[in-house]
């Protein structure tokens, strides 16, 4: 993967779920992404992945965005 | 050789399986046995030992060496009791004048030619030839030995023919001809219990020879694996131990765990005082029933290398030389350092890689220090490089990542299919298992891009070998699939009862599209559409089916995808939940299975329970009182980036040596570098030490008490059988360091923290060293609801309810060939060697592999003017190295293979930092590279060497 901008190994991760995810009906896709970044994903990485959708998204599948309105925003750095 | 110390029983023959009772008389001794018994093991079934010589119940009878003969009533003459079973009513006689004088006189023949020298035999006091001469009263060799198979010359001083000099080829025993009966024990064990066929008796008669393969091979130039097998059954000093030559035989012996791969062998470490003797595989071992490999048996000489670091060390910067100081000053040290980065950077910026190749109770412990004193969930293990895709696809799936079946099924199935995995050099007793099934006429399919022993060695043929290009599993998989739902080969009526039959009905429709048949794919994989077609009615059609797979499978960018694919196969067919069949993961790491139940994960507690669950934090934070973070942690690759990026400083890294074992070397090692405290606890300074602040020495498996558990969720136990060397056994320097950062822990021994495990997690409930004493091993989930634990999962149900199809669609690894990079490069392991080689380095071993080779084919050899041997330019987008070609058709042109066994080869330099998407799991398995002709090493090798050279400095005591 290339690592053009600083998040570029985030957004490739991301998409690469979002691949995965995109076999499943819509819906269960949607669940089945933000889900799996909640779970699996700890909080600076989320961060990161909001850095990059609060920017607009760019380079993130659709299905990503779709999900973004359910991962969860980490809190502050403790 | 006969066991001497616990008496393990030899009862001649091996068990019969028969639920048939037969009821016979020996000696005036009413026996009932299982139909099929040889009369000599229902003789020994109540004490009755019959003399023997070429018997026992490793190997089938024999009935050559006509010591065991006893009289039948009714029958003539004296036949031999391990040849001629049982059967009702029969009465026996094992013990009278004419038998005594029958036996004497064979005895007496054996003697005869044999030396007389008993007094410095290596085999005085456990040698089953002067066992028998004394048993059956032999007082009188009535024969002169003129001509002999053990005189070096014969009486007129002319060089005897017969006389074969002893073959001490091999490092770990010695072959000494002259000392031989020709009882086959050793060539029928290397057949029946090994499978590898290296023995075999030449000549006829009284020229009969044991011989290793060819007459010019010897021992080493063989097909031998040095099992053990052969040494184990012979009765004399023929084929023994080195180490037994040159210690002397042992006094007492400790039952414990070999601590190499997952197989989880029981082995007795045989002891003379606290030097160990020699590690004999325990016949009671549920995993191993008798059996060893090269590694468990022989490659213990690690543990007392010259390498190993016994004391404790500190450094300020990594450039600095290592300084020894005490264990208090050693502790000091990392405790402020740790605590001085957690003011400065917050609590989430340290953390821990827990140990796949310690215990139960010291992975254990060491999650707790990053949950319970760091106050964070930064922690992995190396199950992240493994079989964490096992650990998602089948917890997705069936509910569970376990591993469905015990070793034992293999014996009840009918088709097997390994898929990326190598047993016979991987996890070997396995495959002596699998491949004595297969001798007796179970089928094979082979998926792996390599012609791997399994597919073609003696008496072994896979019916089929699907020889697929490295990256396209899921395909493969899925047209497997496609075949069974589009040929209506499914089992519908265990989807019915066992899945949800809508999500079925999906899957079925997805998996049926045109674009998932064996003829759409195989221009992508490979594979003949027909050899596809075939597999998949075999395994669906031929009755018992089990799937076994490796690394092959999960370490690729789709890894978790195609393990999800195996699933759906198995539930496809219904192989799942009886003996026989199943999905079964063959882990590599003795305890990788236990670090992984233990809460290794950053995302689980303990026994697989998602940290965001309040009641399952509650549990820990009620007992540790502490307040458990609800977020997930960074895995190593994470840690690693986070590193990079400055907000993770400090590692506490037991047992494992990412900076080798870790894909993108480079990445790593910027990574390590740009931490301010690495604290690495290990046996040896390794790799990652070069990156270390403070070394913590290891204990080695010999030297502590604990639990591993296998690739079957068996929990078997390691006992101590000589004190830490270091002075502390791991979870002892865990416990310290989480003392020193504050930790009130007061654990005096590891059976209490197995006890803190069964009051937690519910799948260890019932565990604990009373009843692991008591039954020896147990297979988790063990508790009030299965008492003596679960050899088979899912036999009701699945563990989640219904089982779960899930859609397998393929997508294409983004690391893929093109005119700078043309070959896939797929790597993989070799027999002799384990993982990154640390402990089988530092043995005897390197005879076998002193160094990664790179297995190329001819057709893409000659293109580049490649010769066999010579040194060759291996690159990646990633880096290069260089290291020796073996030209060889076992891959196919495109693909080239190598091991990572050795760090001066730096195989990870190569591998790209691609990885599993649900887990992050690296693609190890597939790599573009280019291959071209070299003189030497690289630039980054010689670098390396000389900064690895560097950093191991050790001040000079003051």
């Amino acid at each position: 993967m290339s690592h053009d901008g600083p998040h570029a190994k985030l957004i490739y991760m991301a998409n690469q779920i979002a691949k995965f995810m995109e076999s499943k009906p819509h819906a269960e896709g949607v669940a089945g992404l933000s889900s799996h970044i909640n779970d699996f994903w700890e909080p600076r990485m989320r961060r990161h992945l909001f850095e990059v959708l609060d920017a607009g998204g760019q380079g993130l599948r659709p299905l990503v965005l779709d999900a973004a309105p359910s991962i969860r925003r980490p809190a502050e750095a403790a | 050789m006969k066991d001497f110390i616990i008496p393990d029983r030899d009862f001649g023959t091996p068990a019969a399986k028969s639920k048939q009772m037969v009821t016979l008389n020996i000696d005036g001794f009413d026996v009932t046995v299982p139909e099929g018994t040889s009369i000599m093991r229902a003789a020994a079934e109540i004490g009755i030992s019959v003399p023997k010589l070429c018997a026992t119940d490793s190997v089938d009878a024999f009935g050559s060496c006509r010591l065991c003969l006893v009289e039948i009533e009714g029958r003539n003459g004296t036949p031999a009791s391990c040849t001629t079973p049982v059967a009702p009513g029969l009465k026996v006689h094992t013990q009278n004048s004419k038998l005594k004088q029958l036996r004497r006189g064979v005895m007496e023949l054996y003697i005869s030619d044999h030396p007389l020298d008993c007094l410095t035999c290596s085999a005085n006091g456990d040698c089953e030839l002067q066992d028998m001469a004394g048993a059956v009263g032999l007082r009188d060799v009535r024969y002169e030995a003129i001509e002999t198979h053990f005189k070096p010359k014969n009486n007129s001083g002319i060089a005897n023919p017969n006389y074969i000099p002893r073959d001490d080829s091999n490092p770990y025993f010695s072959y000494d001809p002259q000392k031989c009966i020709v009882c086959s024990r050793c060539v029928r064990a290397c057949e029946e219990v090994q499978g590898t066929f290296a023995l075999t008796i030449e000549g006829r008669g009284f020229d009969s020879r044991v011989s290793f393969g060819m007459k010019s091979d010897n021992a080493l130039a063989s097909d031998c694996v040095s099992c053990g097998a052969c040494v184990q059954a012979c009765p004399t000093a023929t084929l023994q131990e080195k180490s037994v030559i040159e210690i002397g035989t042992p006094e007492r012996s400790v039952i414990t765990t070999c601590a190499y791969c997952g197989v989880g062998c029981s082995f007795k470490a045989e002891m003379r005082g606290d030097e160990l003797v020699r590690m004999v595989p325990y016949k009671h071992g549920k995993a191993n029933r008798g059996h060893s490999c090269v590694k468990g048996r022989f490659a213990y000489g690690y543990a007392s290398h010259k390498d190993r670091i016994l004391n404790p060390m500190i450094r300020d910067s990594i450039n600095d030389p290592w300084q020894e100081v005490s264990w208090a000053e050693a502790m000091e040290f990392a405790a402020n350092r740790m605590k001085g980065i957690i003011a400065k950077h917050g609590r989430h910026s340290v953390g821990v890689i827990t140990s796949s190749r310690c215990t139960n109770e010291e992975t254990y412990l060491v999650q707790k220090l990053t949950r319970g004193v760091f106050m964070n969930n930064n922690t992995d293990t190396c199950a992240r490089v493994c079989h964490s895709p096992t650990g998602y696809g089948l917890g997705q799936t069936f509910g569970t990542s376990a591993g469905t079946q015990d070793f034992d099924s293999v014996e009840e199935t009918d088709v097997v299919i390994v898929i990326g995995a190598n047993p016979t050099d991987g996890h070997p007793v396995f495959a002596s298992r699998l491949k004595k099934r297969l001798r007796k006429g179970a089928k094979l399919i082979v998926v792996d891009p390599r012609r791997t022993d399994m597919v073609d060695s003696p008496h072994i043929r896979a019916a089929h070998h699907l020889a697929l290009t490295p990256g396209t599993n899921v395909a493969v998989v899925t047209a497997l699939a496609h075949v069974i739902v589009t040929e209506g080969l499914f089992n519908e009526a265990f989807i019915r009862e066992r899945c949800d039959w809508d999500e079925f009905q999906d899957y079925a429709e997805s998996v049926s599209q045109p674009q998932h048949s064996p003829e759409a794919v195989q221009m992508l994989t490979g594979v003949k559409a027909e050899e596809v077609r075939a597999a998949a009615r075999l395994y669906a059609m031929g009755g018992n089916g089990a799937i076994y797979y490796g690394l092959g499978v999960t370490e690729h960018s789709q890894g978790s995808t195609t393990v999800i694919g195996i699933a759906n196969l198995a539930m496809l067919t219904g192989n799942i939940g009886r003996p026989g069949v199943g999905v079964n993961p063959l882990r590599g790491q003795n305890n990788v299975q236990g670090s992984c139940d233990m809460g290794s994960f950053p995302h689980e507690l303990p026994g697989y329970r998602h940290v965001k669950n309040d009641n399952v934090r509650e549990i820990f934070e009620s007992l540790w009182g502490v307040k458990i973070d609800n977020e997930p942690g960074l895995r190593i690759p994470n840690m690693l980036d986070a590193a990079v990026e400055g907000t993770f400083k400090g590692l506490y890294c037991q047992g494992e040596d990412i900076l080798q074992s870790d894909p993108d070397t480079k990445h790593v090692s910027a990574g390590l570098a740009a931490m301010d405290c690495v604290i690495v606890h290990d046996l040896f300074l390794n790799e990652t030490a070069n990156y270390a602040h403070v070394f913590f020495p290891g204990s080695t498996f010999l030297e502590k008490e604990g639990t591993f558990t296998n690739a079957e969720r068996r929990i078997n136990r390691v006992r101590k059988v000589m004190a830490p060397r270091n002075g502390y056994a791991d979870w002892e320097v865990t416990q310290m360091f989480a003392q020193a950062m504050g930790a009130n822990w007061a654990y005096t021994h590891p059976s209490q923290i197995m006890d803190e495990i069964a009051l937690t997690t519910p799948s260890f409930a019932g565990v604990n060293y009373a009843m692991l004493e008591e039954k020896g091993s147990v297979q988790w989930p063990c508790n009030e609801k299965v008492p003596d634990g679960t050899p088979l999962m899912h036999v009701e149900g699945f563990v989640r309810g219904k089982g779960k199809f899930i859609n397998t669609e393929y997508v294409a690894t983004d690391e893929r060939t093109g005119p700078r990079f043309p070959l896939l490069l797929t790597t993989g392991r070799i027999l002799s060697q384990y993982n990154v080689g640390a402990q089988t380095r530092r043995t005897e071993n390197v005879v076998w592999h002193d160094q990664d080779v790179l297995e190329i084919h001819p057709h893409d050899a000659d293109n580049r003017g490649i010769k066999d041997g010579a040194f060759v330019r291996l690159a990646s987008r990633s880096g290069e190295t260089t290291l020796r070609a073996k030209v060889s058709d076992r891959v196919n042109p495109g693909v080239v293979y190598t091991t990572f066994h050795h760090p001066d080869t730096q195989a990870n330099v190569i591998t790209t930092d691609y990885s599993d998407w649900a887990t992050n799991c690296p693609e190890y398995k597939v790599t573009a590279v280019q291959v071209s002709p070299s003189n030497g090493p690289s630039e980054w090798q010689e670098e390396y060497s000389a900064m690895a050279s560097r950093s191991r400095r050790i001040a000079a005591a003051e």
